[in-house]
């Protein structure tokens, strides 16, 4: 089936003829495993991410999403060079910076930012709001208009909380609050990329969704790309035009939003689809089909051979042990939507005649059940 | 020991069925800010085989409220007001002792974290068996074979030898696995599980919640299901408790409260929450402000700060007066049913989309 592919690897077409702004090609992070005495050899790697490839348009929000240890925050840290990668290419607005030294980062630093997941620990405790938003600008020696201090209260009203609160430090501020101080202090560069590595999961669902507007306003208003990484789709669906799904270290598929929730290909995505809970608040929610894997994802130091999936996938064959499925659309998938798969599914997320259970130990008690 | 009185029979209002029964639970505890009223005037049942879920955002107490159920609190801080009934049995005075004999018989756990609730210093086999041993006077080598038993049950593969493996070599997922099997060893007849899948990855998630399910049909215990997230809830509940700030808002049947919720609160979880089906360009209605501190809690309804709809009840009832929480399918709001009703399908449902 794989065979009948269509177009070459091309990212990033979505359609609208967006330019990209960062682009990443066989992104690869290998963390060495050091081992034995006296001497200390490199004994093996945790192959965290491999061989990725990522488009980011001007504008363009990209959601990464995937389970833990699937590698999407090491990929965010990768972009941001807060990781050296092992591999691949690194492309922002037409520079090369996968190696790029300190002092060449310098320029680029100021465009790329991150928002971290933890408000509690992202923040530095001795600081007052107004330095810790104020010092990216110290740092980068940028002067605004009317002052840093003018500025600093500017961000603390766009992100919604009170500029008299200047002074004050983390520790009076609640999780939301703090995450908008962090969704501040990444906005007072005027940033043209922002990698948020899990900006919402510490928070409570009340608060998520303030969060979740806060950015979505940004995003629109100021016209900055985002990368958009975490692991709970319904959130990534809200907030992304487009899609990437991880697995162990791989894209697995990507595409435009509509494609992956609606047309999913790859049986990852299918499980990890069906595997959200939702809230039966209509009779449709109950129509989704049922996906139940076996066991965990397997260590990336020891990755399968191939697909790395198919220790886990009910189509796996002898193909999907030797020959790795490359990202490809495949035939029957949109324009830019491209999956890694020998045997894909049908682009549905309707309830299946039979269920597909993997777990031994579901299986079991639910043919019981049956008999 | 000896406060243990037979005349809980009059006092459970509801059904006979209902096998733990919580009246009017207060806990508070007291820190050096003051006093933190966690739990404030909870009622709830659970009837056998059933599962209730209680839902809420961090700091609602739904964890102090089952923490007090198992006794497991801690003494010196803490006042604890109301009662706790389980199948005829009062909890709140009841000894250590005799709670020592519930805990992993009658009541068993499931923590959220399974990698602090495991000891890394025993096997998973020995950790199974132990309550096996103690509640049951079996032996050491019938306790181990109930433990490969109950691995095999809840899915590790070559039980037989993972029984002498330590925590840390299982993964996440096993690990809750593993404590599943400790909680349902002596074949419970109250499940207390406490965000049992919250640090799982989704499609693991799913394995142990549908796990959780068919177990609970093979050994008809009831559950009591703790979480923040109402979409687990939503799959999991036969019956659903809504918390805030201490306090139950709603409660009734978990298609009921889902599909037509009384509660401004419920109401505003639901449509703050992004779905998987849901219109993308509408931006979330997220709840406005955060959720009140426990050592100082609003007055009245404690929703109401929060709240937008004190104006369509009129004057200052909302702030000034304690919603009462009626019997069975009840939410603690002012509004009058027809007001919860026209405001839910002309306001609230179509955000819902």
């Amino acid at each position: 089936m794989s065979d009948n592919l269509t177009l070459p690897a091309q990212q990033g077409s979505t359609g609208a003829s967006t330019e990209a702004l960062l682009t990443v090609e066989g992104l690869t992070k290998h963390f060495p495993i050091y081992g034995g005495f006296p001497i200390k050899r490199k004994v093996g790697a945790v192959q965290a991410v491999d061989d990725v490839d990522l488009t980011v348009g001007v504008g363009e929000s990209v959601g990464l999403v995937g389970e833990s240890g699937c590698g999407k925050s090491t990929t965010g840290r990768l972009i941001t060079r807060l990781l050296e990668p092992t591999g691949g290419k690194i492309t922002y607005a037409g520079q090369d910076i996968t190696h790029a030294s300190r002092r060449q980062m310098a320029s680029v630093r100021s465009e790329i930012q991150m928002i971290f997941q933890d408000p509690y620990s992202s923040l530095n405790p001795r600081q007052t709001v107004g330095t810790i938003i104020k010092s990216p600008m110290e740092v980068n020696g940028i002067d605004p208009a009317g002052g840093r201090e003018k500025k600093v209260r500017e961000l603390l009203e766009l992100v919604g909380l009170n500029p008299e609160h200047y002074n004050r430090f983390p520790h009076e501020f609640s999780g939301g609050q703090r995450q908008r101080i962090g969704v501040a202090r990444a906005l007072a560069l005027n940033p043209k990329l922002i990698v948020a590595d899990e900006p919402v999961s510490a928070l409570d669902v009340s608060i998520q969704a303030q969060v979740v507007n806060l950015l979505q306003k940004v995003q629109e208003e100021l016209g900055i790309a985002f990368l958009f990484i975490a692991h709970d789709l319904a959130v990534v669906r809200h907030f992304s035009q487009r899609v990437a799904v991880m697995y162990l270290g791989k894209v697995v598929e990507v595409g435009d939003r509509d494609s992956i929730y609606n047309r999913p290909r790859h049986p990852y995505t299918h499980a990890l689809l069906s595997a959200v809970p939702e809230v039966a608040m209509d009779d449709e929610t109950e129509n989704r089909e049922r996906i139940r894997l076996a066991g965990d994802v397997p260590s990336p130091i020891m990755p399968p051979s191939g697909c790395r999936f198919r220790t886990r996938c009910w189509k796996a064959q002898d193909k999907c042990a030797t020959e790795e499925p490359p990202l490809l659309q495949i035939s029957g998938n949109r324009e830019g939507h491209l999956t890694a798969c020998h045997f894909p599914e049908d682009p549905s997320t309707e309830a299946r005649t039979e269920d597909v259970v993997l777990d031994p130990a579901l299986k079991a008690l639910e043919d019981v059940e049956k008999d | 020991m000896t406060t243990l009185t037979k005349t809980e029979g009059e006092k459970a209002p509801t059904g006979p069925d209902s096998f733990l029964s919580v009246r009017d639970l207060r806990v508070r505890f007291s820190t050096e800010d003051g006093i933190v009223k966690a739990v404030d005037g909870l009622s709830f049942d659970v009837e056998r085989g059933k599962t209730l879920g209680i839902v809420g955002e961090s700091g609602s107490g739904k964890s102090v409220t089952n923490l007090t159920v198992l006794g497991l609190h801690n003494p010196k801080t803490t006042t604890v007001e109301g009662e706790i009934v389980l199948d005829g049995q009062e909890l709140v005075t009841a000894s250590e002792k005799e709670m020592e004999k519930l805990r992993g018989n009658k009541v068993a756990m499931i923590f959220q974290d399974p990698l602090t609730a495991l000891s890394p210093y025993y096997t998973v086999g020995r950790q199974i068996a132990e309550p096996f041993m103690k509640h049951t006077g079996a032996s050491k080598k019938e306790a181990r074979e109930r433990a490969i038993e109950m691995l095999t049950k809840v899915g590790i593969p070559q039980p037989k030898s993972r029984v002498d493996d330590y925590p840390h070599q299982f993964s996440g997922g096993m690990r809750q696995r593993a404590m599943i099997a400790m909680a349902l060893v002596c074949d419970p007849d109250l499940l207390i599980a406490d965000e049992p899948t919250t640090a799982l990855d989704v499609t693991v998630q799913a394995q142990i919640l549908d796990l959780l399910k068919d177990l609970q049909q093979e050994f008809g215990s009831a559950i009591v299901f703790i979480t923040h997230d109402l979409g687990v809830i939503s799959d999991m509940a036969d019956d659903l408790l809504v918390m805030y700030s201490g306090r139950a808002v709603e409660r009734g049947g978990v298609r009921e409260v889902l599909r037509e919720p009384r509660h401004p609160y419920t109401w505003g979880l639901l449509s703050s929450m992004p779905r998987l089906g849901g219109d993308t360009s509408q931006a979330l209605n997220p709840i406005p402000g955060s959720p009140p501190s426990l050592l100082n809690p609003p007055s009245g309804c404690p929703f109401h700060p929060r709240c937008a709809f004190t104006g369509e009840v009129g004057g200052d009832r909302c702030s000034t007066e304690r919603p009462p929480l009626g019997e069975g399918r009840a939410a603690a709001c002012h509004l009058t049913a027809e007001q919860k009703q026209t405001i839910f399908f002309d306001t609230i449902q179509p955000r819902l989309r």
